[in-house]
């Protein structure tokens, strides 16, 4: 039976996401989950995000990274609980949890960025 | 399927180490393995929260609002703490796992390898600049 594998590919998606959440990911939980909750910076005024997420560079780049971040902590995920946790039997289980909740976290992504005014 | 020998009956059974549930205790390397793993679920939290905050300002100011007063909640920024180490920690390890990962040849000599780790910190640094200033209005 000659069957394409799909490990490479799911690598790939985990390597590139790999990537994007270590260059974007940390100034922006330290921006909006830190240094504006706790008033060290002012928040940015709305109309100036609105302006930037109607930017379609802007929503290109946050898809491409919500996506592939969300394959990146799927790759990850799952070997933790295969490897962390000792729960090999339940594979089928696992890859089905987390690659769905990976699909579906890109669909809303998508459609978060298409509800943009 | 051929049976090539005839002088064992039954399959040996597999020698494998049994590992509890807690190995990645046992030892120091272990555990920064599996809290290398963990960031993983920090970055998804992000993107969720990150989405969350796209939503609402998608919604209006007064929904701006409302995200902003919720971000506030000392356990919302309580989890932001501990995700904002994690996604550190991610990116450290991932930038020095660089020149490990990939082998770059200039004119027939490799580039050593603290060099592409040089180069990794560089780009992280002018995204994380081009981006707080995107963000903040420039």
């Amino acid at each position: 039976m000659s069957k394409r594998p799909i490990e490479p590919f799911l690598w790939l998606l985990f390597s590139a996401g790999g990537v994007l959440a270590a260059l974007f990911i940390p100034v922006l939980v330290f921006l909006f989950g830190v240094a504006v909750p706790l008033e060290w910076i002012s928040p940015p005024r709305h109309e100036h995000l609105l302006a930037l997420l109607r930017n379609p560079l802007t929503l290109a780049v946050v898809l491409v990274v919500c996506v592939l971040a969300l394959f990146h902590w799927v790759h990850r995920f799952r070997y933790t609980l295969y490897d962390g946790l000792q729960i090999k039997h339940l594979n089928g289980l696992i890859n089905l949890f987390c690659y769905g909740g990976a699909i579906v976290g890109s669909a809303a992504a998508a459609y978060v960025l298409w509800q943009i005014p | 399927m051929s049976t090539p020998t005839g002088y064992t009956e039954y399959h040996p059974r597999w020698h494998r180490t049994r590992l509890g549930t807690l190995w990645w205790l046992r030892r120091r390397s272990y555990l920064v393995f599996i809290l290398r793993e963990l960031s993983s679920v920090f970055v998804a939290w992000y993107v969720v929260y990150l989405l969350m905050l796209i939503h609402a300002v998608g919604q209006g100011n007064e929904e701006y609002q409302r995200f902003l007063h919720r971000a506030a909640n000392p356990w919302m920024v309580l989890v932001n703490v501990v995700a904002l180490i994690f996604v550190m920690f991610h990116a450290i390890t991932w930038f020095n796992l660089a020149p490990k990962a990939m082998v770059v040849r200039l004119r027939g000599k490799r580039v050593p390898p603290a060099w592409i780790a040089a180069t990794n910190y560089l780009a992280w640094t002018v995204v994380s600049a081009f981006v707080a200033w995107r963000v903040l209005g420039g």
